[in-house]
């Protein structure tokens, strides 16, 4: 059974190609590279570098968001319309949960995050491998939230960096981050738990934005205002 | 005997998720487009990031409504030809990826088309392109003269210098409180109206094929103003028909006066503002008395659609050109000649 993974979700690029239990390829970048120059190569590369052709793939696992809007449009893109022509099952995994699972061993709470602006994330909390949560919110939030856990906390993600004062500031002796090296999604991890998954209804399958858009929200506001 | 060459097309530049089979580029095997109107309605126009979501629900939908149209699998298609740009880029990138994504699964050749030539060849689905050819462009994005002098040449020798025609027609419309998309509203109260206002017509300096409708727009809505100020009630149908005639006015003359300098063979309209009734009969009856033929598309050709695209793309393509994995959106890109 041949496997390829792909997310795009954020800043990072990352795809694999897992066959049964071996990763045959796994490319990982935090290059800023934009991801509609950056993907469709990697994935001709890589597939090239495996020996694997598209009809040879069986299954396809894409990372459904939260994230880039763009960014992982594009993944989610790709990934659907190989699933669909090359008429194999997708599977659309979190991405803040991919990253998770980047530190399976932590006994504690693991949290991933990837930063939204203005003093907001993506985060998504997770304890013993499921999910706590899993939202857009303010950093200020999520750090209280994971305060009142009382729990050692593992961060993970990239963006971990820019906030990691106030993380540290906040949550003092109880937090740790991992190192660089598990800070990139990885693809494999992402196939990985597709593995466990059901598939979905390939048409269906769209991004998780996590957030509806700001035109929506202020046209939701005029509505409310005029008494509607 | 040369092979048929079928392209699919895929156009996502805006709101319309398109794609389409088309035969020799000149053949329509399958067309089909999803529209995003009644989603954007609400705003008042086109919001990119809802246009953009909204595509990725589609794309998968539409490219296999397409093929099962025209009864085709992957194996029948030739090359697969992708709206590059310009348009939205959040909405270009579904289009551009999904058709990598079909290409490498099956080891298509790729080929990225501008958007503007896609409507210049949706006439090539309907007759025959005879060069030298002029084609007014006009839609919400879009104003512009391009001579072709053979298949695969472009020549911008006019364009809008502030608002396209339909986004002037999209702003009248709102000073009017119409319904987004304006611009057929106006149309039919223009028609309907015996009695026009006179607005200003951009000339802009003598020999110029350029546009210009922002000084229009705003004489527009200065006269609702002042109106309204002055506790006035302003006839609609009044208004719609003088801006009308000025819009009008301005893109016939200096389409004539262009098809005359360059001794086209060909005078084609394209565009989504093609399908409006006052700028078509106006061209009609000039280019009857030019003696020039000129064509429009029908409306479904008129506005975005893939089978444009494919139509271009099949030129493009039988001119030798490829596109890569690395294809990128392309807001801005511009009418490059491929032969
Ligand atoms: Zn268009």
């Amino acid at each position: 059974m041949i496997w390829l993974g792909i997310d795009t979700s954020h800043t990072p690029l990352a795809v694999a190609i897992v066959k049964d239990e071996q990763v045959l390829a796994s490319f990982q970048s935090s290059m800023k590279i934009t991801h509609s120059i950056g993907t469709m190569p990697a994935i001709e590369e890589l597939m090239a570098k495996a020996n694997i052709k598209p009809n040879e793939i069986d299954a396809i696992a894409v990372a459904k968001g939260p994230g880039s809007y763009t960014g992982v449009r594009i993944g989610v893109t790709i990934g659907k319309t190989l699933a669909w022509t090359l008429n194999v099952p997708i599977y659309s995994v979190s991405s803040l949960h991919s990253l998770a699972e980047n530190a399976p061993y932590f006994q504690g709470v693991v949290c991933s995050i990837m930063d939204a602006r203005r003093g907001n994330v993506f985060a998504g909390i997770y304890s013993n491998g499921e999910v706590v949560k899993e939202a857009h919110m303010s950093l200020v939030d999520l750090l209280t939230t994971l305060d009142n856990l009382e729990q050692p906390v593992l961060f993970v993600g990239l963006d971990v960096s820019i906030h990691w004062e106030q993380i540290k500031e906040v949550l003092g002796d109880k937090v740790q981050r991992v190192n660089a090296a598990f800070d990139l999604p990885n693809a494999a991890v992402l196939i990985e738990m597709a593995k466990k998954m059901e598939p979905s209804e390939v048409h269906t399958v769209v991004p998780e934005y996590l957030r509806i858009t700001e035109a929506e929200a202020n046209w939701m506001k005029e509505q409310k205002k005029n008494g509607n | 005997m040369i092979k048929d060459q079928y392209i699919l097309g895929i156009e996502t530049s805006c709101d319309e998720t398109a794609a389409s089979i088309v035969k020799n580029g000149q053949e329509i095997i399958s067309n089909v487009v999803a529209s995003q109107i009644e989603s954007h309605k609400r705003f008042g126009g086109v919001v990119p990031e809802i246009a953009s979501r909204h595509h990725v629900e589609q794309i998968t939908i539409v490219i296999e409504e397409a093929l099962k149209q025209a009864g085709m699998t992957p194996q029948d298609i030739d090359a697969v030809a992708v709206t590059e740009g310009p348009g939205l880029v959040g909405a270009l990138l579904i289009g551009i990826n999904a058709a990598k994504a079909f290409a490498f699964a099956h080891g298509l050749p790729l080929v990225g088309v501008h958007h503007i030539a896609g409507h210049i060849y949706a006439n090539g689905l309907v007759q025959k392109m005879e060069f030298p050819l002029l084609a007014l462009v006009v839609s919400g994005g879009h104003t512009e003269l391009v001579l072709m002098k053979e298949d695969g040449i472009f020549e911008l020798i006019g364009e809008t210098r502030d608002d396209a025609a339909g986004e002037a027609y999209d702003k009248v419309a709102r000073v009017l409180n119409l319904p987004y998309p304006g611009g057929p509203h106006i149309d039919k109260l223009a028609n309907e109206s015996d009695e026009a206002l006179q607005f200003p017509r951009a000339w802009l300096e003598e020999g110029s094929y350029d546009f210009s409708f922002s000084g229009l727009k705003s004489a527009v809505i200065n006269y609702q103003h002042n109106a309204e100020q002055r506790g006035e009630k302003i006839n609609p149908n009044h208004l719609a028909a003088g801006f009308q005639q000025s819009v009008v006015e301005v893109l016939t003359a200096k389409t004539v006066r262009a098809a005359r300098e360059f001794n086209v063979k060909q005078v084609i309209a394209a565009g989504g503002v093609a399908a409006n009734k006052g700028l078509r009969s106006s061209l009609e009856e000039a280019f009857t008395k030019e003696n020039i033929p000129f064509y429009v598309p029908p409306i479904k050709l008129c506005t975005d659609n893939a089978a444009m695209i494919a139509a271009a793309g099949n030129s493009k393509f039988s001119a030798g050109h490829r596109s890569n994995m690395s294809m990128n959106g392309r807001p801005g890109l511009e009418l490059n000649s491929w032969n």
